[in-house]
């Protein structure tokens, strides 16, 4: 190689590595200037690079693959409506259209082009999940999208730097928190600036016109070694299906996996219909997760982007759950959204050498709250109610991994944090009694699932409120593996006693309480084989009774919780 | 401070070397130990004694003894803290173990989770609570706490901490918790998370909690020890500690809040590059300490390195975000990335060079010291560029072998990138500096500030050699190599001032300020502040400083707004509000560069420093006339550029006089490191010893 070209290659590594530094820049611009909840403390966000085509070149690591899978297929859809040629200094465009972008109303994606030499050279996008969105509000609870809240077309947010006053003014009119909401999408716009104005600073140091090679070279090695990576794999089609919970019956998500030569391919044939109720999802957030599934198995080192994403395909037949049409409603497509990777994992498990990890609880438990005089009775409650709407993310126990246990109370998929318990009450009027782990809800197993978790929560002061519940994995826990046992299911109900559906608006009395147990992933592998001494230091913390250390993984403990060596014996080998 | 008999030591424990710097008006003594894990009073006697027997002094003449010690960070590393309980809230046993409930690498789903200092056998809830208005809602069971005496002997606890929620707005249920358990067991170490960390959040708050009491018992005794063996050496003066916050304490303070003390020796080095940057006059500049694993990067202003009210030890994997533990102290806010001499060079799937966060450390260490190691690292990239004289290394003690380097990157970088091995070294360090430029431009970004125009201060055994390219990729016009960088954290503890920091949250709307509560709450702190920080003050001046956190109502970041403290009136006026609001909106103004109309803004905490003013020399110029030194000999240098080797001359630097010029490309050898000049920069020999390297084409 000629020393020019290899000194070409250097520097095309070194771009690339700014050109993530930017998009990361970009996103803490977000973080530090957002007002909803869940982009500046959950994280749910997205924040990435796109070149004139629309292709997704770089992304922020800080973000969620909802957002980010959703919105590399969402550019396409503004370059085709607004032309790069016909684009002009100043222009932001904004959509929250869930079959242009990441398949809800909440999720508004704002998309700014980088203006170098005369011409458009990039585009910057973020989709971040607002505070409101009108409507019906945060919930699976609508038959339709229309009732789910305001919907933008792709329309100019700023045209040559002036903002769309008229827009605005119709989402100030039409959201519960005019004034947060507004000041989001303003931050939406900041930040893609700031990654804008890095661009044009990279592009001027190493004196080049436009990112077209650098991204031909991003796109071409990222493909090539995702390639790479799946040619390792055993060919073949692989069958898994998940049965969950639903609206009010159960979807069964049914996936072939076929690895080819240098594809892999996600066919959704066999899939329930199309839900009478808002859990329905997109084909964009479907490709999210599928995507995300298969990566985190096949090539989890590897950038995502247009060219590490290429090799991976489904299909969806139209109609079903995961493929669905306006006006079916989707506002909480997330529960089924992030049970795909388990499906996709099930196929997994029979092409990786070690198998892969069990299924877990999955789908956030997102715990979104009303509350005033217009939702409740005032009679029911002596005494003002307080008009408040809350919004929380919390998580069950990821699925047992082939050598390791699963993480307790921890997010996967999604890529969110929880929020803490004090700066909530802080802001609203409830009491969480309890938040902590639940035992005995990890699935048993050689590595055992990891734990779900239980929420106690009332109003301040026992005010009567509502839930917009959404919760999953109530009838149909998380399944272990080659011999470990499921995870426990999860449940919803009242402190005083009746138990709740998991799906739907529903009231929680004065002076009562909402208790959330949150499922505990499956167990891998047979739990007679898991060492004692592990299950005794597990009873000991109190992860695992002492009945299931018995029942369950065969190991008997003294009066001091020291593993009874001759009769666990005896057990494990009876 | 110092007047003209004083006689300063600083000693700063690091994980392998204790220095110590010892002071007499302006001059200077020296001495580098190995530090004695098991012992590590020795190393510091071991010093001592060397820079007392140079200077001709006895240990009785020593006025201000300063003291920063890395124990206490590596006990939270390596886990060999003392046993620990928790008592919490009840419900809430497992705040430390759920952490944010967060992946903090959403591909890798083989991570672990850094388990709690605090197991969760030794977990107790405990039936209390309070609202987030520090209302009681369930009064506290003692009988509860009281129960729990037997289980605590049985459980051999040596140290215990106690945190409820909301108890930063109100610790009665805390100190009533310790009051009844000190009553039965009065040898406990008792640490309330409502006095190391009165901040919402409970996680954060419980987890430096948490790491307070399972320090306690060991630094304690480490500290006593110290304390006692100076004094049979016949040291007189009291030992002084450095804070992670970039402050001294005295020793009972240290011992009361043992985690303060956690990354105080990197704060040295803050503080010790912002004294420099002083003394040539500058204001804003970035310290940039480079050493064998890691880079640490500060931004100073005015003199002043930046600080922040929280940050994570003990990360477990790759320095990443969110795998370590958070603790919640004031600290000199440095951003670390895994990027040193030691750090190891690799080609990824994409076919693209990845540096670090893998070190070979100092065993086996890079392929060149020939100790075993075989991984291609930075060091070796640097030698075979012509960087490193493989004759001079530590002052000849070290004999590097470029062959084996060679070897080693044609084998990992340059075969499989089809690249020659000069070219695969400058492929390696390229990445490393792009590394570290990104991470001090993301660093700045998220400070809301701006990083060219600073001046670029570089330290530690790696940062000269690579200075030079990452202040071109940072477009920084100037670099300073100070002398003396060996032992620069323990100079920077002779340059800390006394100081101490109280935070509170203290939730306020600014329409609806209650002025009277706030002061109050100001005054407390101001009163806890200056009985810490006056026992140690010696009769200085002492002056104070407060700070308001404020943030647009609905955001989750808050901005840090002084308060104008008056000499004659500290209390907040009625107006206050009005004076914070239009300070908020310019602070926010700065950052964001827009202000959102019509929105209430909140106060959610308030800090209170006190503190000596810290040591500020005068600036002092550069000495003027340039020599043009002869060089010692010349050096194949390969040019970034072209990627030719091209001969550059070679210059030592203590043969170097005041005022000396040099264009480069060049390269200025001493003991322990190598400064390359880039072709774009010329460096200046400072009158005070720094090499000062500025961009010619913007003199």
């Amino acid at each position: 190689m000629s020393v020019n070209a290899a000194l070409m290659k250097i520097r095309m590594q070194v771009m690339w590595n700014r050109l993530i530094s930017v998009v990361e820049e970009q996103a803490q611009t977000l973080v530090r200037t957002a007002f909803s909840t869940s982009v500046r403390e959950a994280g749910d966000l997205a924040a990435a690079v796109f070149d004139r085509q629309g292709r997704m070149l770089a992304q922020a690591v800080t973000g969620t693959p909802g957002h980010i899978n959703a919105m590399a297929e969402a550019i396409v859809h503004f370059i085709g409506k607004y032309p790069v040629e016909r684009m002009e200094p100043g222009d932001v465009f904004i959509t929250n259209d869930p079959w242009k972008t990441s398949g809800h109303l909440h999720d508004i994606t704002v998309v700014t082009p980088t203006f170098h030499r005369g011409k458009v050279v990039a585009l910057f996008a973020n989709t971040c999940h607002v505070v409101d969105i009108g409507g019906r509000g945060f919930g699976p609870d609508a038959r339709q999208v229309y009732e789910e809240g305001i919907n933008i077309p792709i329309v100019h947010l700023f045209r040559k730097g002036e903002p769309n006053e008229t827009l605005m003014e119709i989402i100030r009119t039409n959201v519960r928190e005019p004034m947060q909401v507004v000041g989001d999408i303003f931050s939406f716009a900041a930040s893609n600036d700031t990654g804008s104005k890095r661009l044009v600073a990279m592009l001027e140091e190493f004196g080049i016109d436009d990112v077209d090679e650098l991204g031909e070279f991003i796109i071409e090695s990222s493909r090539a070694a995702t390639v790479e990576r799946i040619a390792k794999l055993r060919n073949g089609t692989f069958h898994n299906a998940l049965v969950m919970d639903g609206y009010d019956e159960p979807v069964k998500l049914q996936a072939a996996l076929t690895v080819g030569d240098d594809s892999i391919h996600v066919d959704y044939e066999g899939t329930s219909p199309a839900s009478a109720h808002g859990i329905n999802v997109v084909l964009n957030y479907t490709k999210a997760y599928t995507c995300f599934g298969v990566k985190c198995v096949v090539a989890p080192d590897i950038p995502n982007n247009y060219g590490s994403l290429l090799p991976i395909t489904f299909s969806a037949p139209e109609g079903c759950i995961l493929n669905v049409q306006r006006p079916f409603a989707v506002a909480a497509r997330h529960i089924i959204g992030h049970l795909l990777p388990d499906t996709i994992l099930g196929c997994l498990h029979q092409v990786v050498d070690g198998g892969c990890q069990a299924e877990g609880s999955a789908s956030l438990w997102n715990i979104q709250l009303r509350g005033g005089p217009s939702v409740s009775r005032p009679e029911s409650y002596a005494g003002d109610i307080p008009e408040f709407e809350m919004l929380q993310f919390n998580s069950g126990g990821t699925g047992a991994r082939p050598l390791k246990d699963g993480l307790s109370a921890t997010a996967f998929p999604s890529g969110v944090r929880g929020m803490p318990v004090e700066a909530t009450e802080a802001i609203t009027p409830v009491i969480f009694w309890r938040k902590e782990l639940r035992p005995d809800s990890g699935g048993a197993g050689r590595s055992r699932g990891g734990l779900g978790q239980i929420i106690e929560l009332g109003g301040a002061g026992g005010i009567p409120f509502d839930v917009l519940a959404m919760f999953e994995r109530v009838d149909h826990p998380p399944r272990g593996r080659e011999g470990g046992g499921n995870g426990a299911a999860g449940r919803v109900a009242l402190a005083s006693g009746a138990t709740l559906r998991s799906k739907g608006q529903q009231s929680i009395p004065a002076h009562d309480s909402l208790v959330l147990e949150m499922a505990g992933g499956g167990g891998f592998g047979d739990p007679r084989e898991r060492d004692a001494h592990q299950v005794a230091e597990d009873v000991r913390n109190g992860f695992v009774s002492r009945d299931s250390a018995r029942d369950d993984y065969g190991v008997v403990l003294d009066a001091q919780g020291r593993v009874d060596e001759a009769a666990t014996a005896a057990e494990r080998g009876g | 401070m110092a007047n003209e008999a004083a006689v300063r030591v600083g000693v700063d424990i690091g994980g392998t070397f204790t220095d110590v710097a010892l002071e007499i008006g302006e001059r200077r003594y020296t001495a580098k130990t190995l530090t004695r894990q098991d012992a590590p009073e020795q190393g510091i006697l071991t010093g001592l004694r060397e820079t007392l027997a140079s200077a001709a002094i006895a240990p009785g003449d020593i006025s201000v003894f300063i003291y920063g010690t890395t124990l206490a960070t590596n006990l939270l590393i390596e886990r060999k803290g003392s046993p620990t309980a928790l008592l919490t809230t009840e419900g809430f046993r497992d705040s430390i173990e759920m952490r944010n409930e967060n992946r903090y690498e959403q591909y890798d789903v083989n991570i672990d989770l850094p388990p709690p200092l605090v197991p969760r056998a030794l977990r107790f809830p405990i039936v209390e609570r309070m609202n987030a208005r520090g209302e009681e809602l369930v009064p506290i069971d003692e009988a509860q706490v009281e129960a729990l005496v037997p289980v605590l002997e049985r459980e051999q606890v040596q140290s215990l901490a106690i945190g409820f929620l909301h108890s930063y707005m109100n610790a009665a249920h805390e100190e009533r918790a310790r009051d009844v358990l000190n009553a039965r067991l009065p040898e406990m170490e008792i640490t309330l998370s409502s006095e190391v960390s009165p901040e919402m959040r409970e996680f954060e708050r419980l987890s430096s909690a948490c790491a307070n009491a399972y320090l306690q018992p060991l630094m304690s005794n480490h500290l006593r020890n110290l304390e006692q063996v100076m004094q049979e050496q016949g040291v007189r003066c009291p030992v002084f500690l450095m804070l992670s916050g970039g402050g001294i304490t005295t020793l009972e303070t240290a011992i009361r809040f043992p985690v303060r003390l956690v990354e105080s020796g990197p704060a040295g080095g803050a503080i010790f590059a912002a004294y420099i940057a002083r003394t040539l006059g500058l204001d804003d500049v970035v310290s940039y300490d480079m050493g064998g694993t890691t880079a640490k990067i500060c931004l100073i202003d005015d003199g002043q390195p930046q600080t922040a009210r929280t940050f994570e030890v003990a990360r477990v994997y790759r320095f990443l975000k969110g795998s370590g533990l958070p603790l919640r102290i004031p600290v000199i806010e440095m951003v670390e990335i895994g990027a040193g001499g030691g750090s190891i060079a690799t080609v990824d799937a994409m076919g693209r060079i990845a540096v670090g966060p893998e070190s070979a450390g100092s065993g086996p260490g890079p392929a060149c010291y020939a100790l075993g190691g075989e991984a291609p690292t930075v060091t070796d990239a640097d030698l075979v560029l012509g960087r490193l004289d493989p004759e001079s290394f530590a002052g000849g003690a070290m004999h590097l072998d470029r062959g084996a380097a060679e070897t080693a990157l044609a084998r990992d970088v340059g075969g499989p990138l089809d690249l020659e091995v000069p070219l695969a070294a400058l492929g390696v360090s390229e990445m490393v500096d792009e590394n570290m430029s990104n991470a001090a431009r993301v660093h700045a970004i998220e400070s809301g500030k701006l990083i060219e125009a600073r001046t670029l201060v570089a330290f530690g055994g790696a940062a000269p050699v690579h200075a030079s390219r990452m202040a071109e990729k940072l477009n920084m016009d100037r670099v300073v190599i100070p002398p003396g960088a060996g032992v620069g954290s323990a100079i920077g503890f002779l340059r800390a001032p006394v100081s101490y920091e109280v935070t509170r949250s203290h939730y306020q709307q600014l329409d609806t300020l209650d002025v009277e509560a706030t002061n109050a709450l100001l005054e407390a702190m101001q009163s806890e502040a200056y009985g810490v920080v006056e026992p140690g003050a010696g009769g200085h001046e002492l002056f104070e400083q407060r700070t308001a956190y404020m943030r647009y109502v609905g955001q989750g970041h808050e901005v840090g707004v002084e308060i104008p403290v008056r000499v004659a009136a500290t209390r907040l006026g009625p107006d206050a509000g009005t004076g914070l609001r239009t300070r908020f909106e310019q602070e926010y103004h700065r950052l964001y560069e827009r202000t959102i109309p019509d929105l209430e803004i909140e106060i959610l905490t308030w800090v209170v420093l006190v503190s000596t003013r810290a040591d500020l020399p005068a600036a002092v110029p550069q000495s003027a006339g340039a020599v043009v030194p002869e060089p010692v000999g010349e050096r194949a240098l390969l040019d970034t550029e072209t990627g030719d080797y091209q001969t550059v001359p070679a210059y030592t630097r203590e043969a170097l006089p005041a005022g000396a010029r040099i264009d480069g490309p060049a390269v200025i050898v001493e003991k322990d490191t190598a400064t390359v000049v880039t072709a774009p920069f010329t460096a200046h020999v400072h009158a005070l010893g720094s090499l000062i390297i500025e961009r010619r084409d913007r003199e």
